[in-house]
């Protein structure tokens, strides 16, 4: 369903992601993991079309799209819904109006029928009852469900979700993470999901890429990840601080920096 | 010793610095004259975004009102204060109401009436949309497939450019009649004098100009902050300083095109 081809993003020096070859099949959760500033929030932000890659091809069927219209674009993420990692509700609007909002957008509904579905998705995520309140009211939790109610608005076909239970309590995680499962399974949906909570991600995926430093170093199903013979896989969904993963990014030598570099240490 | 070399270094880093100052200017007025030109081609197409212009006209408009009122009051009153003893020495005074007319009405309504609106109205849209930025909710948008340009960029445009004219003529009434209890009923001007002279010295051309230069001023903080706030850096360091960047090139902005309309209307 969305393939992409040799998908390179660089910030300036930095490389984000390196010539990325990914196939995300369709009615499965896709689960992208990997440690921080691996890519995957790239990864998630290319794939929705919010950022242009610096190289490759992002194949959506057989739409590509580099050098889409803006027509044509809006016409694919009126399929989408997204999830970001901090919510990104409207400040403004209230929870109600925050989940009415896409189907107030493009839709002709009345205002009843709107009503019941608003109802609905609020009910799916256990937040009926808050529709009156405003996004400042809400815990960090509420707020990403409210996100994950108004991404399931208008019943897309393809959901992305940006780390969706970071910053959670284990019971809004687990809460969450069942969401997404359970709904990808009913509804027939996409979900593709960018986390590094390795118990969430591998509970609820079909599929999982492990991303570091921007490549794709693993993928398949969690127990092909589970059972991986490569020591970076084995380090991640571990937790290990030890292993061929580096915990420290410096590139240069620690005690140089500190006889060399003016202001940190002096040695007499 | 010779210096020279260092000093003709120096010189060279100056210049270049200079000049990359101005490149990136001018890059920045393309980019900004580029995003409001795309948020203003969504004037007339679908969906219309006229309920979003009406929310923007009261929050930027009426909510400006009692801070343009105060300050045009004001202004009159000093204006009188000040012409009056001015005139005084000359036993003019009844040329007090013209002076403090076309003072206003020419000059002191669009300019200090757009300063007020840079301060108020404009950083808060700066704030406002380069928080949007922070917070993603730009992007959010773009997700439901709603064009923040239309939604978000342009019904402040078209709010500033709308309520500038309207509340720079607040201002102008304002500022008159404050002048008029100054001059006529503390210091003792005669009223028929203070209307007559100020009927009789302004033009239509007067309050022509007056407008035009309000409605320029509303066009240019209109895009100045709307653009500030879009290309806001990420951070909340990013959105304190592109506000403060949208107050001081708003305010410089409206004396630079006040220099070129006035002397257009002289």
């Amino acid at each position: 369903m969305i393939r992409t081809e040799k998908l390179s993003r660089h910030f300036d020096d930095v490389v984000a992601l390196d010539s990325t070859d990914i196939h995300i099949k369709e009615h499965q959760t896709t689960v992208v993991m990997g440690g921080s500033g691996s890519g995957k929030t790239t990864l998630l932000r290319l794939l929705a079309g919010l950022e242009c890659p610096t190289s490759g091809h992002i194949w959506y069927g057989k739409d590509d799209l580099n050098g889409i219209s803006q027509k044509n674009l809006y016409k694919l993420r009126s399929r989408m819904g997204m999830v970001f990692q901090y919510s990104a509700l409207l400040n403004s609007l209230s929870v109600y109006d925050n989940v009415a909002f896409p189907l107030v957008e493009h839709t002709q509904l009345d205002e009843s029928v709107i009503h019941t579905m608003v109802t609905m998705k609020l009910e799916q995520v256990g937040l009926r009852g808050f529709e009156k309140f405003m996004p400042s009211q809400l815990s960090g939790g509420m707020a990403k469900r409210v996100a994950f109610a108004r991404a399931l608005a208008m019943d897309p076909e393809i959901v992305f979700f940006d780390e969706p239970t970071s910053g959670l309590d284990p019971i809004s995680a687990g809460v969450i993470a069942s969401l997404i499962g359970d709904l990808t399974q009913r509804t027939k949906m996409t979900s593709i999901v960018v986390t590094h909570d390795v118990h969430a991600g591998l509970a609820i995926a079909d599929h999982v890429i492990l991303l570091w430093q921007g490549k794709v170093i693993a993928e398949g199903t969690s127990d092909v990840i589970r059972h991986s013979d490569d020591a970076r896989v084995q380090q991640f969904i571990e937790g290990r601080p030890d292993g061929p993963i580096p915990f420290s990014r410096s590139e240069t030598s620690y005690i140089e920096d500190l006889l060399h570099k003016p202001g940190t240490v002096r040695m007499s | 010793m010779n210096n020279e070399p260092a000093q003709q270094n120096n010189a060279i880093l100056f210049f270049g610095s200079l000049g990359r100052w101005f490149l990136r200017a001018i890059e920045s007025m393309g980019d900004a004259t580029v995003l409001s030109v795309t948020s203003l081609a969504h004037l007339f197409a679908k969906p219309w975004q006229g309920k979003h212009i009406v929310i923007q006209l009261y929050a930027l408009g009426v909510g400006s009102f009692v801070i343009i009122a105060i300050t045009g009051a004001f202004t009159g009153m000093v204006l009188a204060l000040q012409g009056y003893y001015t005139l005084a020495k000359f036993g003019s005074e009844s040329l007090l109401g013209s002076g403090v007319a076309l003072a206003i009405i020419r000059e002191l309504g669009p300019v200090l009436g757009a300063f007020m609106m840079v301060g108020r109205a404009g950083s808060s849209i700066t704030a406002e949309i380069g928080i949007m930025r922070v917070t993603e909710q730009l992007d959010a948008l773009q997700m439901m497939a709603v064009n923040p340009k239309a939604r978000i960029i342009l019904p402040r445009i078209i709010a500033m450019i709308i309520s500038l004219p309207l509340l720079v003529s607040m201002f102008d009434i304002i500022g008159l009649g404050a002048g008029y209890i100054v001059g006529v009923e503390l210091l003792g001007v005669n009223g028929g004098a203070f209307i007559g002279e100020m009927i009789a010295k302004i033009t239509p051309m007067d309050l022509y100009a007056g407008w035009v230069k309000a409605l320029g001023f509303g066009i240019l903080i209109g895009v100045i902050c709307t653009y500030m706030g879009y290309r806001a850096t990420p951070t909340t360091e990013g959105v304190a300083k592109a506000t403060t960047q949208a107050v001081v090139a708003g305010s410089v902005g409206v004396l630079i095109l006040d220099y070129i309309l006035t002397s257009f209307f002289l």
